[in-house]
């Protein structure tokens, strides 16, 4: 393993560190338990937004804690979910007294230390709202397994409510805004290459160099299926369509277009994806009417891609469109 | 036989020698259907426990509260110690999940002594604790699977013989029950996703369960005379 890295066992520590001192103007690192939070802290009056995860998906969540977007983030240990001894006093720092939202992406870990955080805050007075966000079309069969995972489009989730909380919306109308995104986000995404969590030492699974995994979660699972290395367009098109055909794409409709990569993959090709991903929609008769290319949900230094559409309407538009302004994203 | 706070402490400890013994096995369980931390994950929570059972038992006899006048220490204390312990040093799901179930336990056993009946209350409020909190239902291929037969293996015994017997039927049971999770397709849990594929692994969290309650029975025998 090559990694700019000292001891692997203090690889968050130490990013967390650097990060705490580069944007010292946006966000504040608390330690033992470990969470992030604005510099100064809740806003009276206005809903908070707190999320969190395992680490490793930088700039998610950390990164988009700032104006316009999240009041706190925990990031736990690497793919591992924070524990509720963090989770709680950042449910606590970002409430300014108009209640909290907790955004939770869809794994049991995840969502069952939240669970227990939002059981303990609301036991002290506090009162908090959770949206969990399930965006990623791979898992099939949802029925019969832990459901789907939330991915990017968790992205997606965190500006719009943050925006609305920005607006001044109560807890009630954010949590229905963040909602509204979840039934509306669609992400499907492929693995060019695995990932190496720094305290494993080796790639999560194998990958042959003419082999592409298609419908990857997040924290270096195998996919929905494996097939043999093709051209961007086409691998792009096993990722678009099965978005577009589960969000119910009707000609005429608006959306965001989101390309967000894994990690490793250079903006260059991101854009690749992204052309064609347009293009293919537009064949749908479907306008891309916001759009967004980067790395901001990744898997360490996987190389690969993931494709989100977000179903856009008026109100979403503009939430979208909202002034916001953390480590990751601004405008 | 007395299952008291000494009892419930030596079981927690003999649990943290338990998981550090078959730290490999379970992680090697979970990484075949699962992310592979549960081992490493359960060895730091109770790691974390009997340090703070330690600094307990330090801050007792230097002040001399140890003694005759001594507060009654209760099962409860204890168990409420582990639960509050796990959920914040453990993570993933299985630390909220053994979490939940201690703290649930600690609710029925705030008493110096538990008795069989007790016992049986404990473990079904364990097992109703991680149902509420986890949502899985027997034959889901997750710890529910070793913990369902336990409790029902418990009240039969409970009939009959003593609270050892009852913790003895228990731990069989969890055992037969971890066994059987081998053939079952997952439908809970980070294994859900593999589908067909789970099938063929015995289930990690019923397999530290297992050896959860086996650490209840072999704390029986350390009772000083």
């Amino acid at each position: 393993m090559k990694k700019l890295l000292n001891d692997p066992e203090n690889a968050v520590a130490d990013s967390l560190a650097g990060f705490a001192l580069a944007h010292a103007d946006l966000v504040q690192v608390h330690h033992d338990p470990t969470y992030v939070t604005r510099v100064g802290g809740a806003t009276t009056g206005k809903v908070g937004l707190v999320s969190g995860g395992g680490s490793g998906h930088e700039p998610l969540h950390t990164g988009f804690v700032g104006d316009g977007m999240l009041d706190a983030a925990v990031p736990g240990a690497v793919f591992t979910s924070p524990t509720p001894d963090g989770i709680l006093p950042a449910l606590h720092a970002a409430d300014g007294g108009a209640g909290v939202l907790a955004i939770v992406k869809n794994y049991t870990g995840d969502v069952l230390n939240f669970d227990l955080a939002v059981e303990l805050a609301e036991a002290d007075g506090a009162r908090v709202a959770t949206v969990v966000v399930n965006d990623d079309v791979a898992v099939e069969n949802s029925t019969y397994t832990a459901g789907r995972r939330g991915v990017a489009g968790t992205l997606c989730v965190e500006k719009i409510a943050g925006a609305a909380a920005m607006q001044g919306g109560d807890l009630d109308d954010v949590t229905r805004i963040a909602q509204h995104v979840v039934d509306n986000v669609r992400t499907m995404g492929v693995a060019v290459t695995a990932c190496t969590v720094p305290h494993v030492g080796g790639p999560s699974f194998d990958l042959p160099d003419d082999q592409l995994e298609i419908g990857i979660g997040i924290h270096g699972e195998p996919g929905r299926r494996r097939v043999k290395a093709v051209p961007a367009d086409e691998v792009t098109q096993m990722l678009l369509d099965p978005v577009a055909d589960d969000l119910e794409l009707s000609p005429g409709e608006r959306v965001l277009l989101f390309v967000n990569g894994m990690g490793g993959t250079p903006a260059s090709e991101l854009y690749v994806v992204y052309g064609r991903a347009r293009r293919l929609l537009e064949q749908r008769g479907v306008t891309v009417a916001r759009s967004l290319v980067g790395s901001y949900v990744t898997s360490l230094e996987m190389q690969g891609a993931s494709v989100t559409v977000l179903r856009l309407d008026d109100e979403l538009e503009a939430l979208w469109d909202a002034p916001v302004h953390t480590a990751a994203l601004r405008w | 036989m007395t299952l008291d706070a000494d009892w419930a402490e030596r079981w927690i400890r003999r649990t943290a020698d338990a998981v550090a013994d078959r730290r490999d096995e379970l992680t090697e369980l979970d990484r075949e259907i699962g992310d592979g931390d549960h081992g490493e994950n359960l060895v730091r929570g109770f790691r974390a426990v009997v340090a703070k059972l330690d600094a307990r038992r330090a801050e007792v006899d230097g002040s001399g509260a140890g003694g005759p006048e001594a507060p009654p220490r209760l099962v409860g204390d204890v168990l409420k110690l582990t639960a509050t312990t796990l959920m914040s040093t453990v993570g993933g799901a299985s630390g909220p999940l053994y979490g939940t179930a201690f703290l649930r336990a600690a609710k029925v056993t705030g008493h110096e002594t538990i008795d069989t009946r007790g016992i049986v209350a404990m473990l079904e409020s364990a097992l109703d604790g991680i149902t509420a909190r986890g949502k899985a239902e027997p034959g889901e291929k997750t710890m529910v699977d070793a913990w369902t037969p336990a409790v029902e293996a418990a009240e039969r015994a409970a009939g009959e013989g003593d609270e050892a017997d009852a913790l003895r039927a228990a731990a069989a049971a969890a055992d037969a029950g971890s066994t059987a999770t081998i053939p079952l397709v997952a439908t809970k849990g980070r294994a859900s996703y593999l589908g067909e594929r789970s099938a063929g692994h015995e289930d990690p969290g019923a397999r530290s369960t297992a050896l959860l309650l086996a650490a209840a029975v072999d704390a029986l025998g350390e009772e000083p005379a």
